[in-house]
């Protein structure tokens, strides 16, 4: 089963005149395992595509499933369970909250859930110690590179039986090699069965994904064919296709 | 991709054979740029030559020979590091000339030509980048040489946004004339075959 389903989706801002189309009829299906990457400059709709995959926002008319369920049918406190349980999120600037620790911080969704003090900060140190944070996690934000910070993020997102994963420019203003990183983590969870979609205007991340789709104008406008064996680089005997 | 230089950079390691170095250029580089095996030791033949290598056995053939770098070889390695390929001229971009001619064209849509290209380059992009995936498999020179086509091909699909974003503003700004001629546009960048 697909673990995000949206369904000729649509958001507009303003009435009349002045409404705005931010996203018009969208299809997307993510399976789990699966890492999608949704790419276009900006103004295409990319941000606001990935706040109603994610609950925080409401369409104006379409369908969003996550997990099989329906959010239109949901109430405002089973979205938020839905959010704190399934969904992770990654943001560019991280939104870390500063006067919470690393292991805090990561372990905090699912103490608002309702998991016990002790059982919170024992996934959250199993988190932080995939992504080999360990000896990090009594720091504060401000006590670490933006690249442990980007991994504390990640961990935080994928803590607990979270198994959507949504990533806003997950590398933000980190160099390539740290950027890459990134994109590693959230691969990693995906071989973990986490659908992940991440938004992203650099193609060197987005060539992370199993499938890249293009927005323009609200619409979604392409997307990437699945790609033959990355081999057939190596073998010069190939045609190239766009020739 | 100077055979030549690489060769003389594997000798500066020690003395090796020929069919050696063949084998370890084929590993450093040559996944990512294939090349003629008959290239490795033609070039072996002209750097002992020209001085820049040596063996004991010069009638033996390329490949039993065991090759050392001579002083000169070192001196010209040196400053073969140390020069800048010449980038000065931009190269004749078949890709830049398919979209100025499509942005000139009444009947076809230049944003779909534009977006053609982005994604078998994305699509390209994604074959690299599989490649070097399992970074427990991942050997540091193919990692660089994977990582500059990477780079190579993210600076064409930023060119190709670019585009698609001065484009669209030109239209949004209705410029009575979007697209030049192509002749000046090939003498103004300088462009050369």
């Amino acid at each position: 089963m697909s673990m995000l389903e949206l369904r000729q989706v649509s958001k507009s801002y303003g009435e009349g005149a002045t409404e705005v189309d931010a996203i018009s009829d969208i299809d997307l299906t993510v399976e789990r395992g699966s890492l999608v990457a949704i790419m276009g400059p900006s103004g295409s709709g990319k941000s606001t595509l990935l706040t109603i995959a994610g609950s925080l926002e409401e369409p104006t008319s379409g369908e969003v499933m996550i997990d099989g369920a329906r959010l239109a049918g949901m109430s405002r406190n089973d979205k938020a369970r839905l959010r704190r349980r399934s969904v992770g999120y990654v943001f560019q600037d991280f939104n870390l909250l500063a006067g919470l620790t690393a292991v805090e911080n990561v372990s905090l969704p699912l103490e608002l859930d309702g998991v016990s003090m002790k059982k919170a900060r024992s996934q959250g140190l199993a988190a932080l110690e995939g992504l080999g944070l360990s000896e990090r996690a009594d720091n504060f934000p401000d006590q670490l590179s933006g690249g442990e910070r980007q991994r504390v993020a990640i961990a935080r997102a994928v803590v607990g039986e979270r198994s959507l994963l949504l990533a806003d420019e997950p590398s933000g203003a980190l160099d390539s090699v740290n950027g890459e990183a990134v994109m590693r983590m959230i691969l990693a969870a995906c071989h973990n069965g986490v659908a992940a979609v991440v938004v992203t205007h650099d193609a060197k991340l987005a060539s992370w994904a199993d499938r890249v789709v293009f927005l323009r104008d609200g619409k979604a406008v392409d997307e990437t064919l699945p790609p033959p064996s990355p081999e057939e680089l190596l073998n010069p005997d190939v045609v190239n296709p766009a020739s | 991709m100077s055979i030549r230089h690489s060769l003389l950079a594997l000798l500066s390691e020690g003395p090796k054979y020929g069919f050696q170095l063949r084998q370890e250029f084929e590993e450093s580089t040559g996944e990512v740029w294939p090349l003629n095996v008959g290239q490795v030791y033609t070039t072996l033949q002209r750097l002992e030559r020209d001085g820049l290598t040596e063996s004991d056995d010069v009638e033996a053939d390329a490949r039993q020979k065991n090759y050392r770098i001579t002083p000169n070889g070192n001196d010209e390695l040196t400053q073969w590091l140390r020069t800048p390929p010449d980038l000065s001229q931009p190269p004749r971009d078949e890709l830049v000339i398919k979209v100025l001619v499509a942005s000139r064209l009444p009947d076809v849509d230049v944003y779909e030509v534009i977006q053609v290209h982005r994604r078998y380059i994305v699509q390209l992009m994604q074959q690299w980048t599989r490649l070097k995936e399992d970074e427990t498999r991942l050997d540091i020179a193919f990692a660089l040489a994977v990582d500059a086509e990477l780079f190579r091909l993210d600076a064409v699909v930023r060119w190709l946004d670019a585009a698609d974003g001065r484009l669209h503003r030109a239209t949004f700004d209705a410029a009575p004339e979007v697209a030049v001629a192509l002749p000046n546009i090939r003498r103004r960048t300088g462009a050369h075959r």
